[in-house]
């Protein structure tokens, strides 16, 4: 089978069960374009990650476009990411026509409650996936406990955060600590 | 003309959406209103489409808006422009980052992002299990179905890969889960 063909598909089949917002999609990412395929490596997966999250449109798009410009260049970002849509984009089209009963369709509803629980193990999955890759250092582990606990706080009491802002808060952090190493090392 | 605005409203959703997901509702809100595509009910129950299908949010609704708006054309349109930010935006930063991450500086930025987005993905996957077991945290309800169906699937999930010799895919987990979320309602 051709490279193309082979993103195009693999994408094709992660986009069709890529629910709950793209965390849960980085647990399929790991599976297919690590472990199975070994396309990317660990470390790669983690720069993935970072670009993802750190960069605008849907985190899914993001991965797709990095792991097949990884592989064959322009064309194979082309591949993966048309992958990576095709199934939500039939799905919806499909649906538009009878959009207003789709939620009443008893054994929809029911699926995706079942889902619902397998997204929130597959995101766990992940985090703890790129957690067994990171870098171990004090200063990690204190940016990783901090992050948890006020992104935690966010999400339980809706309070209004941006992660950009969490985000640059902690490469600042990272930088500070680089420089004041520098400093002392003088 | 239709297909011109579909394009540019999206193309905004698409670069100025960070970290994906729900934090991109607030902006879709935005541009569709102002376009008068959408009203704020067909918002609320479109996101709960998007909820209980595969896709980025983000496609979903482009996908949506674009076919209701002006058919195939009109949806491979405004699909199209959500994705082409994150696709060039991903591009242009794998081509400058082997130059940019011998940069210590942005190294050291890297360095501290890192931690900070595992920190929030863990989280998220924390407060998804916990809002499917308990609900919201200012009027606690627990779902003894929902507990049970999260001990069961993580005990399938994370054993499969001890007892046999190799673990379950997240793609079949999702599968068993909205087969047991059907099978659980009967």
């Amino acid at each position: 089978m051709s490279l193309l063909l082979e993103l195009f598909i693999t994408f094709a089949k992660t986009g069709l069960f890529t629910f709950g917002g793209g965390y849960a999609m980085i647990a399929l990412i790991e599976d297919t374009c690590v472990e199975k395929k070994k396309w990317i490596t660990h470390d790669e997966m983690m720069s993935l990650t970072v670009i993802a999250e750190s960069t605008p449109g849907p985190v899914a798009i993001n991965c797709a476009t990095y792991v097949g410009y990884k592989q064959k260049g322009i064309a194979g970002a082309i591949a993966a990411t048309i992958g990576m849509i095709v199934p939500s984009f039939i799905i919806i089209f499909l649906i538009t026509g009878f959009l207003d009963r789709f939620l009443e369709i008893q054994w929809v509803a029911r699926a995706f409650a079942g889902i619902k629980i397998a997204v929130g193990i597959l995101i766990v999955d992940a985090a703890f996936k790129l957690i067994k890759h990171m870098e171990k250092n004090p200063v990690s582990f204190l940016i990783l406990t901090c992050s948890f606990i006020l992104v935690l706080i966010i999400n339980l009491f809706s309070v209004n955060f941006s992660s950009v802002a969490l985000i640059l808060l902690s490469a600042i952090v990272g930088i500070c600590v680089y420089l004041s190493g520098k400093f002392r090392g003088r | 003309m239709i297909f011109l605005k579909l394009f540019w409203g999206f193309l905004k959703v698409g670069l100025f959406s960070f970290g994906g997901g729900y934090g991109a509702v607030a902006l879709i809100r935005d541009v569709v209103l102002h376009y008068g595509w959408m009203d704020d009910e067909k918002i609320s129950y479109m996101i709960a489409v998007s909820e209980s299908t595969p896709g980025p949010i983000m496609v979903n609704f482009a996908t949506y808006v674009g076919s209701t708006q002006a058919g195939v054309l009109g949806a491979i349109t405004a699909t199209v422009a959500v994705v082409i930010p994150s696709f060039f935006i991903v591009i242009l930063i794998l081509s400058l980052l082997k130059k940019a991450s011998e940069n210590r500086v942005t190294g050291a930025a890297i360095m501290g992002i890192k931690p900070c987005i595992m920190g929030i993905i863990l989280a998220t996957g924390v407060y998804m299990i916990f809002s499917n077991c308990a609900g919201d945290i200012a009027d606690i309800n627990i779902d003894f179905t929902n507990v049970a169906m999260t001990i069961v699937l993580s005990l399938i999930y994370f054993a499969s890969g001890k007892v046999f010799k190799k673990r379950l895919s997240p793609i079949s987990l999702i599968v068993i889960s909205a087969a047991a979320g059907i099978l659980v309602t009967i």
